[in-house]
């Protein structure tokens, strides 16, 4: 190993004007971003956005069309091979040999991403103690594991080789949610260490673990940030809910010169979900309703949450895509 | 190649732990048996013998072959590529050259301790016979040799061209297939080319020599015979280099 492949440099993972056609489907179009260095980033984006399609060009598994996309620096259309050294993958689905047992698939997973044979068997015993492998799964046939351990088995071995950069893609699929704990505790041990890209469904899941969230949808990023920007960026109301002794028409007729909209709840008579342009202070709407005498037994602002973001992001897309296909 | 005999060793324990092996072994060795019984029948009855057992134990190698042969490679990449492993295989730092080439010589090592194994049966055969019938055309060392030679030296092409077909499809079935149609091919275009009256139309005269070059019977014939020269050599060898290479590059593009 050369001195250039030790300095990683601040962009583990750098993708510019990534590219990917299948005949006339655009299934990446112009997708640039970045991860750093010990940064843990979630990539989202509803099912055939170009999500896996953009982690199987990282990994090397399929060549890019045009674009520039580099692990640890190195070109991944250029040294695949040196690439794949640095690199860390769980494919969707997991696909395992079933006839193998786990020791042995990640003793031989070990040989294969070069690591050294002095430390190979306490490479293995490590991932799999941190996988919580070792005690009850060490010698099962894969064949024969339940989903959340198979799942574990593929995470042990993208931390194999201590890579510097790890891909997974839907890491916490089928997953109970004691192992949805488990895995995020050990995704969370990898921050600061490692760059890792991350894709799921489970939007709580990416809140709670990443520092970024990338959306991507139709092929094309549509968000990218922390999640905080992404709120500012992308939900433009303010939601509040309160239980009072009133009706939603009294809440309506007293709040409405701020041109709130009250929103009944589905079935609870006495609480109400108010939502305000987010430019609006909203915070005397406890002193309205009580100059109105209308009793407040609670009230909170609703906080919005990711799959917030991600719907109105993605919406956005649509409605970008279904504008330009009107026009042509 | 760094890899090679990591993936050697594991394909040859897959092998090893997969049943199709044994069916294939099993299969193999019970047809071998039988046909070298068979041989043996022949030559007690003929008065003069026109064939030695071992040879005519040779000239039916191909019986076996076309459920040996697919049993033994059909499922190294088909069965990967249905399963997904194959893509996760080549996102370790390991070229498709060094898979290939594993899975390959597990394959071709599996093939020829198979074929040791159904020699045994001409020497098991002496040994039992060696008193009752002292004839030393019952065990012609020089006719095993060659013979032994041409099984292993055909072996390549025909497993190359196994693990070729299972490259190519994702149905272990239909890699099963496709072997056997490729190695009937192989096996008998030769001698159906010479059946043809080439000679009697011009334009198809020049496929004469190709045809006899092809002749796969003819090559059993010459390395029995202790004819053994470097024509057949370069034609498998150079056909199993052929084949490995189109399945590097079918793998790495369908990986």
């Amino acid at each position: 190993m050369d001195d250039s492949e030790k300095s990683i440099p601040e962009d583990a993972i750098y993708v510019r004007g990534l590219c990917k056609n299948y005949g006339a489907y655009k299934a990446v179009s112009d997708v640039s971003f970045t991860v750093k260095r010990g940064e843990i980033v979630g990539f989202l984006g509803p099912n055939g956005a170009g999500k896996s399609t953009t982690m199987r060009i990282l990994a090397g598994l399929q060549p890019a069309n045009s674009g520039v996309a580099r692990i640890c620096g190195i070109s991944v259309s250029r040294d695949a091979f040196r690439t794949k050294s640095h690199l860390g993958y769980m494919p969707e689905n997991n696909p395992l040999p079933e006839e193998l047992r786990v020791i042995e698939y990640l003793r031989w997973r070990a040989r294969l991403k070069d690591v050294p044979e002095k430390e190979l068997r306490a490479r293995v015993e490590s991932v799999m103690a941190a996988c919580d492998l070792a005690r009850s799964a060490r010698r099962k046939l894969i064949g024969s594991l339940s989903k959340g351990f198979r799942q574990r088995v593929g995470i042990a071995d993208a931390l194999l080789s201590e890579p510097d950069v790890v891909i997974l893609d839907e890491p916490t699929i089928g997953l109970d949610p004691h192992q949805i704990l488990g895995i995020r505790s050990l995704i969370r041990s990898l921050r600061g260490k490692k760059a890792v890209l991350i894709s799921s469904h489970i939007l709580p899941e990416i809140e709670n673990v990443c520092d970024r969230v990338i959306i991507i949808n139709q092929g094309h990023i549509v968000a990218s940030g922390t999640p905080e920007d992404l709120r500012r960026e992308f939900v433009r109301t303010r939601r509040f809910e309160l239980v009072a002794d009133t009706t939603a028409e009294q809440v309506k007729a007293v709040l409405s010169a701020d041109s709130v909209e009250a929103l009944p709840a589905a079935e609870a008579g006495s609480r109400f979900t108010v939502q305000i342009a987010v430019e609006n202070a909203g915070e005397d709407f406890l002193a309205k309703l009580h100059a109105a005498g209308i009793r407040v037994f609670e009230f909170h602002e609703c906080v919005p949450c990711l799959e917030d973001i991600f719907i109105a992001a993605t919406r956005r897309t649509y409605d970008i895509v279904d504008s330009i296909s009107n026009k042509s | 190649m760094r890899h090679f005999l990591t993936l050697f060793r594991h394909e040859l324990r897959l092998l090893f732990i997969t049943p199709s092996t044994y069916v294939a072994g099993t299969l193999f060795l019970c047809l071998m048996g039988g046909i070298y019984w068979f041989a043996l029948q022949q030559a007690a009855l003929q008065k003069g013998l026109e064939m030695l057992p071992v040879e005519s134990y040779f000239y039916l190698f191909w019986v076996p072959l076309f459920i040996l042969v697919p049993l033994i490679t059909m499922r190294s990449f088909a069965e990967e590529r249905r399963a997904g492993t194959l893509g996760a295989l080549m996102t370790t730092p390991t070229s498709p050259f060094a898979i290939v080439m594993g899975k390959f010589a597990a394959a071709y090592s599996l093939y020829i301790v198979l074929w040791a194994l159904a020699l045994l049966f001409p020497v098991i055969a002496w040994w039992m016979l060696k008193d009752f019938c002292p004839d030393p055309r019952l065990l012609a060392l020089s006719s095993l040799k060659g013979g032994a030679l041409f099984v292993a030296i055909s072996g390549l092409l025909y497993i190359a061209v196994g693990i070729l077909a299972s490259s190519l499809t994702r149905s272990m079935l239909v890699a099963g297939l496709l072997t056997s149609c490729a190695l009937f091919i192989l096996i008998v275009a030769g001698g159906l080319l010479q059946m043809l009256p080439l000679d009697v139309y011009e334009s198809f005269a020049w496929l004469q020599a190709p045809a006899e070059y092809l002749r796969t019977f003819k090559h059993l014939e010459n390395f029995y015979g202790g004819l053994i020269d470097s024509r057949p050599f370069f034609l498998f060898v150079s056909g199993a280099a052929l084949a490995l290479g189109l399945t590097v590059i079918n793998v790495e593009s369908k990986a």
